[in-house]
């Protein structure tokens, strides 16, 4: 079972992620779409959708970070203060990004117009991240200090997956609320490929250096780009 | 000098009856569709008055367009770079649904099958997007003829500046005054919409000048609807996706002109190709207030200068198109005869669609029954002319949509076409021009060829002098692509998947 939840099922997840999206970014370039439904409702999206993508993206990044680096973590983690400060930071991004969460699954519920573009999959995806929100701070709060031990458990145990040497064995023993957590973010890549969860993606730092217009000019000149052409063709002038 | 060739639209608001077939004819084509309800890629509006979406001209509330910063650098009054990644989130300046109206249509059906009772049944009035029954407090072109009222034409954003006693004198109601004001997308050549993008999504074309958004690109952060100062891009609901006038590319490209010009009952629509120097289209944006109009006309270049046919050969454009840009009717209008102005100048997007502003009536008083105009009667036209202060419409109120403030230049747009109403009426009504008619030409700052000329374009047209339509080659861009035979019959959209929503 702890083979099945932990090896067989991360890979799986994975897999998709990346298959799935790559499929639907070539095949299905229409589909992708943050699917903004800002025009239909604006003031609980405004409390929702701010509070809960910035709690939620610092959150990630800070996951991200601590596998990456988790000897600074340690090293950081050093003197008792660092540590109560960056466990007080992850909890309060955590409440913050579960309260505007709550707007959001509240919207989605009770506003007619949200309703009526409101997917299947968007309560799905509402569902995972609430899960996985409610299981962290469960974490944080309920098993101290998990920036201190994690490093420990969970990034050897990530990293056993990475280098295809899977360790299971480091996560079995934990209690099952910190083992959700853990399932949860696989369930999320599961999602990932099928929802607006792709838009994550998509965040378009291209912008900041672009110029500001785009021209285009269909033509055989040699290195001019077809809109619709899904081949390398693509080039602008501007 | 960069040569670049726009497709342009004009229109002659003299001529236009507020009767909607144009906006009709758009939405039975591109936006009877789920999602796209409440889009009018076309719109009519009554002016002055709110228009559509309700306020647009109102930047300090939409932050449309671009400003001009005190170092004299141009920048999107809605964001910089990095303020936009920032919020992508949520975008403070977009127009809610309410800012437009909800879309509705009525439970026809119940007319049929209600039970037998004491009453008519009726057919209930429900929402297009929750299907519930609602209350319709808004609608498209809600204010249509509402000239005068307090609603709508005292809060037109255009009003500001103008004259408090003239202000109430046109809430009265012998002094009611409205046109029509006819809206596309501009095409601009500076756009905002594109500037706005953070996916790169919007693009211009550069063969003729169609701004389109590539939705295949789109991504939902619908920075465009609320750069766009004449608010022409709309975000759909249903798909996730912008979507805005593509100026009816494939009927262009096909030789027809755009399903609003075509079906235009007023006959006010012309179109035609401008060519333009596309290496000045930033200085001329970024120029001071009073400079922006001239600059933006004089980017407009003379298809028969021999330097700019040479130029524009040199940039690819073919022969037939300069052809085209020499019998344009737009170029006649626009730089021959200095009649036409783009809409909004200074929001610095170098709109490419022109407006013939309206005459309109003098101002008359009511004395006992009777309405009598404030003139003698034997010289009406020439007072009018060298008072056009006695036209209902106030200048100024022209001078605010056309011509960044500059009554000026309203004035000799409109002494014009007053001069060449004068001049066909004493000819068609005396049978004769006599001196003072000359003498008035001559004030107006023309001659009786160009009269007769203007009259003839203006009033008796063919199609094919409205819309003088240049070759598309569509066959050389398809080879860029695909064999020609295999897609013979079949250009357009090109290859595109159906445009379901994603999950
Ligand atoms: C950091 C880059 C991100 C950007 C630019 C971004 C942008 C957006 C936008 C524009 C929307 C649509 C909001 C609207 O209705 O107008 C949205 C919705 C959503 N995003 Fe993100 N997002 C990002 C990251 C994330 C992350 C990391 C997650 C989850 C872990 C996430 C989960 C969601 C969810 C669940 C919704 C739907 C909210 C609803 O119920 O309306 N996003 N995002
Ligand atoms: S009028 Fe058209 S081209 Fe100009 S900014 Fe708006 S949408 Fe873009
Ligand atoms: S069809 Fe022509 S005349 Fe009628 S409202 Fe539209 S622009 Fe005006």
């Amino acid at each position: 079972m702890n083979n099945l939840l932990f090896v067989v099922f991360p890979y799986v997840a994975a897999t998709l992620a990346i298959v799935v999206t790559i499929i639907r970014w070539r095949r299905h370039p229409f589909s992708v779409s943050a699917l903004s439904s800002q025009l239909l409702e604006k003031r609980k999206l405004y409390w929702g959708s701010v509070s809960f993508h910035w709690g939620i993206t610092v959150i990630l990044v800070m996951h991200l970070v601590v596998l990456i680096i988790p000897d600074g973590i340690d090293y950081w983690n050093g003197a008792p203060v660092r540590l109560y400060l960056l466990e007080a930071t992850g909890i309060a991004l955590a409440v913050w990004a579960g309260v505007g969460l709550g707007i959001l699954l509240y919207r989605r519920m009770t506003n007619l117009r949200v309703r009526a573009v409101t997917t299947r999959a968007d309560m799905v995806v509402l569902g995972i991240i609430a899960v996985a929100i409610i299981t962290g701070l469960w974490t944080a709060i309920g098993y101290r200090w998990g920036s201190f031990w994690g490093t420990a458990v969970f990034v050897p145990y990530v990293r056993s997956l990475l280098i295809f040497q899977p360790r299971p064995e480091l996560v079995e023993a934990l209690p099952w609320v910190i083992k959700t957590h853990v399932l949860t973010a696989f369930a999320f890549l599961v999602v990932f490929p099928f929802t607006r969860l792709v838009h994550i993606i998509t965040v378009p730092f291209g912008y900041l250096t672009r110029p500001w217009q785009k021209v285009i000019r269909m033509s055989r000149e040699p290195g001019v780009y077809h809109p619709a052409s899904k081949k390398p063709l693509e080039r602008i002038k501007s | 000098m960069r040569v670049r060739a726009q497709m342009s639209m004009l229109f002659h608001l003299d001529k236009c009856i507020g009767c909607h077939t144009c906006s009709v004819a758009c939405k039975n084509l591109w936006t009877d569709r789920k999602g796209a309800e409440y889009m009018w890629w076309n719109n009519v509006e009554t002016r002055p008055g709110t228009g559509y979406p309700t306020g647009w001209e109102d930047q300090d509330h939409y932050k449309g367009g671009w400003k001009r910063d005190e170092k004299g650098r141009l920048k999107l009054r809605l964001q910089s770079k990095p303020a936009a990644i920032a919020k992508l989130f949520f975008n403070p300046s977009l127009p809610e649904l309410d800012d437009y109206y909800e879309p509705f249509t009525f439970k026809y059906g119940d007319l049929f099958d209600s039970p037998q009772g004491e009453h008519q049944p009726t057919a209930e009035p429900v929402s297009k997007i929750t299907w519930q029954p609602i209350e319709i407090t808004s609608g498209p072109n809600w204010d249509d003829d509402l000239g005068g009222s307090d609603v709508y034409a005292a809060n037109d954003p255009s009003m500001n500046g103008i004259d408090e006693a003239i202000r109430d004198q046109m809430s009265e109601i012998e002094r009611v005054v409205f046109n029509y004001l006819p809206r596309i997308c501009n095409h601009c050549l500076n756009p905002a919409c594109v500037a706005a993008c953070p996916s790169g999504a919007i693009y211009k074309r550069s063969e003729d000048g169609v701004v389109l958004v590539n939705e295949d690109k789109c991504r939902a952060w619908r920075m465009c609807v609320a750069a766009c100062p004449y608010k022409k891009v709309y975000y759909n609901w249903s798909t996730g996706k912008s979507e805005k006038c593509i100026l009816c590319f494939p009927r262009l490209e096909t030789g027809q002109a755009p399903a609003c010009a075509h079906s235009c009952v007023g006959r006010i629509r012309y179109m035609g190709v401008l060519l333009y120097d596309a290496d000045k289209i930033a200085d001329v944006a970024s120029m001071p207030e009073d400079q922006l109009l001239d600059a933006q006309l004089d980017m407009i270049l003379d298809p028969w200068d021999g330097q700019v046919v040479a130029a524009a050969a040199a940039a690819g454009i073919e022969s037939d198109w300069i052809d085209a840009a020499r019998r344009s009717p737009v170029y006649q209008f626009v730089k021959v005869w200095g009649m036409a102005l783009p809409l909004h100048p200074e929001y610095r997007t170098a709109a490419m669609m022109f407006y013939i502003p309206p005459l309109s009536p003098v101002i008359s008083s009511i004395e006992g029954n009777l309405t009598r105009l404030d003139l003698p009667d034997e010289r009406e036209d020439f007072e009018l002319l060298e008072d056009l202060d006695k036209a209902r419409l106030p200048v100024q109120y022209l001078a605010n949509l056309f011509s960044v403030g500059d009554e000026e230049v309203i004035r000799k747009v409109l002494k014009k076409m007053l001069a060449v109403r004068t001049y066909k009426r004493r000819q068609s009504v005396d049978g004769e021009i006599n001196e003072s008619t000359l003498a008035l030409l001559e004030a107006a700052g023309t001659t009786p060829e160009e009269v007769e000329a203007i009259y003839k374009l203006t009033t008796i047209p063919t199609i094919e002098e409205r819309f003088v339509l240049p070759p598309y080659h569509r066959e050389m861009s398809i080879e860029t692509l695909n064999d020609p035979l295999a897609y013979k019959g079949a250009t357009g959209f090109g290859p595109i998947e159906s445009p379901r929503r994603g999950a």
